[in-house]
């Protein structure tokens, strides 16, 4: 009998990424309190402002409770058990990758991101983060040729402090929730990009976040900032190794389109999720927001989410600006014991703003995935408009998918449409996929790759492949 | 088309095999030459559709004694997809509906699994948009339905010549077609019969398994057998499915019943 479409031989595919770097690290004693900041900040020699940035949420943090209003489970988080801040101790940013400790590029060779001159992804300049500091940026001085900064946020602290101290927590403010608070408080590195007036980045940019250490929550902080005309399309992809112990994982997004820009930000999310009996993995909080300052202006969110233990996940776009335009294009992958609770939030502010949400939810092995969007038109939203359609693929009999959409609207001239389907693959159309001659694994992936193809079509095409590859290993054996 | 010389292109002997532990085939015994055309008939649960799935290695059921040859060798090894691919098919009873996947995409990546394993060169979308477009001609299929979801939307007629389609295109040494005639009205039943005609060479052979006399008046077997309790109980040519049509199944149960003595 043939023993291919079984699905204990097929499942628990390795998890390719799992591996430890050996490197030696500077980390700092578990634990946070008021000193930790201060140290965090004084590590970076950081300006007064971003002190008491720093100072100021953390004191908040104090005060706010973890939300429990999503649909997960997780032992209590000890936040005192966490270290806050690590850094492989090459402590200077090296102005060539020729003095970079050749463990770290070897690491991200490994992850298929090469950051050698000649093995470069061309066309794609990568900022890549190691625990809890950027290594490297590759194509800085092309960037900077054209006006564009791209490099990690601590370097954008020094060189470009007043857009800092402009634009950090003006799109998510440190309160908005108990994560970013306490990103606010620690956050210690990330990317920052600035698209200068009417330019069109000439390149993709991307960061590759990697967590190395096995008891270091990683906090890092993003900024995207494109000006009136200005264009840019940014990815993020994410590794961690394989640890039998949760790790925290709270990140902050912050995206700002002024007048007719533009900004498309796709992520590839593929944190260590756990075995399959759900021990280890990434505790995966993340706070997304993009603000469509200008009129005209577009944000654009795409992510594909097949990593972490638990996502908790919400890109948002507040549309404020006159005729401005949301989007996110979402497909999030639960196998074994993960929990995602990920959507999105379209807040329709100026008038005639529109939004579009796409999200594919596939539930495989006893996992559970829920969507929660919520689409507000406020008063002033004269003729907004917002189209969501949420599908869920089920694998198997024991997987869970939800669907919670909110909308509330205070504008009477507007449309809110919203479309929802579920479906299941089953032992039989795979079956008959195989006795066409199509493998078990290509079979799946056909049927996964129609499913998602809408969301698919938003990636960049350097990563489109990739994603529907990834969502096929992430799948082998959870039908059987 | 009897040929006794003819290459033995599937011999299965002693078949048994077991659904969720429960046995169905209790010692199935069949010989398919090429050119040739064999009928199983039988009554619902006498194991005729648990033969094709066996056959074509649905995951389900399992061989728990005897033997399959497909030309010489072990097909009970194979794979499903390894056994499709050297020229084993299976048209199905009920195909299911898969959405999302492109019906012309299907027929491609399946057409091209097929093509690797006779060692000919892949076809690319729009070569290969010529070769369906002339098998479409032999079910008398609309092009649209190579734009569509595979199966999904189609109805009972639809499916069966989506299946013949498939057919046409992977060209299958021995094909199995399990109730092919079942939910078809008469005009259909004419077009998916006569794609199997068409398709049918010295080369290859079908195995028809079906319920009614109907589709034996419009596809003439060389053989056909009487399948009851997981076993065949008799063999003969094509006036056999006559005399079924005639007397009904109620004599397969005494003589089963004298069987089951001895």
């Amino acid at each position: 009998m043939s023993t291919t479409s079984t699905v204990s031989d097929l499942v628990s595919k390795p998890y390719q990424y799992g591996f430890v770097t050996d490197i030696e690290t500077e980390k700092i004693d578990k634990g946070l309190s008021e000193d930790v900041v201060r140290l965090i900040s004084a590590k970076k020699n950081e300006p007064a402002f971003l002190l008491a940035f720093r100072l100021k949420a953390f004191r908040q943090w104090l005060r706010m409770e973890e939300p429990q209003w999503a649909a997960v489970n997780h032992p209590e988080i000890d936040y005192q058990n966490i270290i806050y801040y690590a850094a492989p101790k090459q402590q200077e940013k090296k102005a060539s990758l020729d003095e970079v400790d050749p463990k770290l590029l070897e690491t991200f060779e490994k992850l298929g991101i090469p950051l050698s001159e000649q093995k470069r992804l061309s066309n794609v300049a990568v900022d890549a983060v190691f625990d809890s500091v950027s290594i490297a940026t590759t194509y800085r001085e092309k960037l900077a040729e054209h006006g564009v900064v791209f490099c990690s946020i601590s370097e954008a602290v020094k060189d470009h402090p007043e857009l800092i101290e402009r634009y950090l927590g003006s799109v998510v403010p440190a309160s908005d929730n108990y994560f970013t608070a306490l990103n606010s408080a620690v956050f210690s590195d990330g990317s920052f990009v600035f698209i200068p007036k009417g330019v069109e980045c000439p390149m993709e940019l991307s960061t590759y976040f990697r967590i190395n250490s096995g008891d270091t929550g990683q906090f890092e902080r993003t900024l995207i900032i494109a000006e009136e005309g200005a264009s840019v399309s940014y990815l993020e992809g994410c590794t961690a190794p394989m640890f039998d112990t949760n790790q925290l994982h709270a990140a902050v997004v912050e995206l700002v389109a002024l007048d007719d820009a533009s900004i498309k930000y796709s992520t590839v999310q593929n944190w260590y999720a756990g075995d399959e009996s759900g021990k280890g993995g990434i505790y995966n909080f993340v706070t997304k927001r993009g603000h469509c300052r200008g009129d005209r202006s577009k944000i654009s969110w795409t992510q594909v989410e097949t990593g972490s233990a638990i996502t908790w996940k919400y890109p948002s776009c507040v549309l404020q600006g006159a005729d401005s335009v949301g989007e996110f294009y979402s497909v999030a992958l639960t196998n074994n014991r993960q929990q995602a609770d990920t959507g999105t939030k379209m807040i329709h502010v100026g008038p005639r703003t529109r939004s579009t949400i796409v999200s594919k939810g596939i539930s495989a092995g006893h996992s559970s995935n829920s969507y929660r969007g919520l689409v507000q038109i406020g008063p002033k939203a004269v003729g907004a408009k917002n189209y969501s359609q949420c599908d869920s693929m089920l694998i198997g009999d024991q997987a869970a998918a939800n669907t919670y959409p909110y909308i509330r609207s205070q504008q009477p001239e507007s449309t809110v449409e919203h479309e929802a389907s579920t479906c299941r693959i089953s032992a039989d159309q795979l079956f008959y996929l195989q006795s066409r001659g199509i493998g078990f694994e290509e079979a799946v992936s056909m049927m996964v790759s129609g499913f998602c193809r809408d969301v698919f079509n938003q990636l960049p095409m350097e990563f489109a492949a990739e994603a529907d590859k990834l969502l096929a290993l992430k799948l082998e054996g959870s039908v059987g | 088309m009897i040929r006794p010389d003819a290459d033995l292109l599937l011999d299965i002997v002693d078949l048994h095999a077991t659904v969720a532990d429960q046995p169905i085939l209790k010692g199935v015994n069949l010989s398919i030459r090429a050119g040739e055309i064999h009928a199983v008939m039988g009554r619902n649960g006498s194991g005729k559709s648990t033969l094709s799935k066996v056959l074509a290695g649905h995951p389900a059921y399992s061989v728990t004694a005897g033997s399959v040859r497909y030309r010489g060798s072990d097909l009970l090894d194979l794979d499903p997809e390894q056994r499709a691919r050297i020229g084993l098919f299976l048209g199905f009873q009920y195909p299911v509906e898969i959405p999302g996947v492109s019906n012309l995409e299907f027929l491609r990546v399946a057409t091209n699994a097929r093509r690797g394993e006779l060692g000919k060169e892949e076809l690319d979308t729009f070569a290969f948009e010529d070769v369906v477009r002339d098998r479409l001609k032999v079910v008398q299929m609309d092009a649209a339905f190579l734009e569509r979801s595979v199966n999904e939307g189609f109805s009972g007629g639809e499916k069966k010549r989506n299946e013949i389609l498939q057919m046409a295109l992977l060209e299958p040494v021995v094909a199995i077609l399990d109730e092919t005639d079942s939910g078809l009205d008469i005009d259909a039943l004419r077009i998916v019969a006569g794609g199997v005609n068409q398709l049918a060479t010295p080369d290859n052979a079908t195995l028809l398994i079906t319920h009614y006399q109907r589709l034996l008046d419009v596809i003439t077997p060389d053989f056909v057998h009487v399948m009851a309790a997981g076993r065949i109980l008799r063999t003969g040519g094509k006036e056999l499915a006559l005399e079924l049509e005639e007397r009904g199944y109620d004599w397969v149960d005494q003589e089963l019943a004298v069987l089951e003595v001895a």
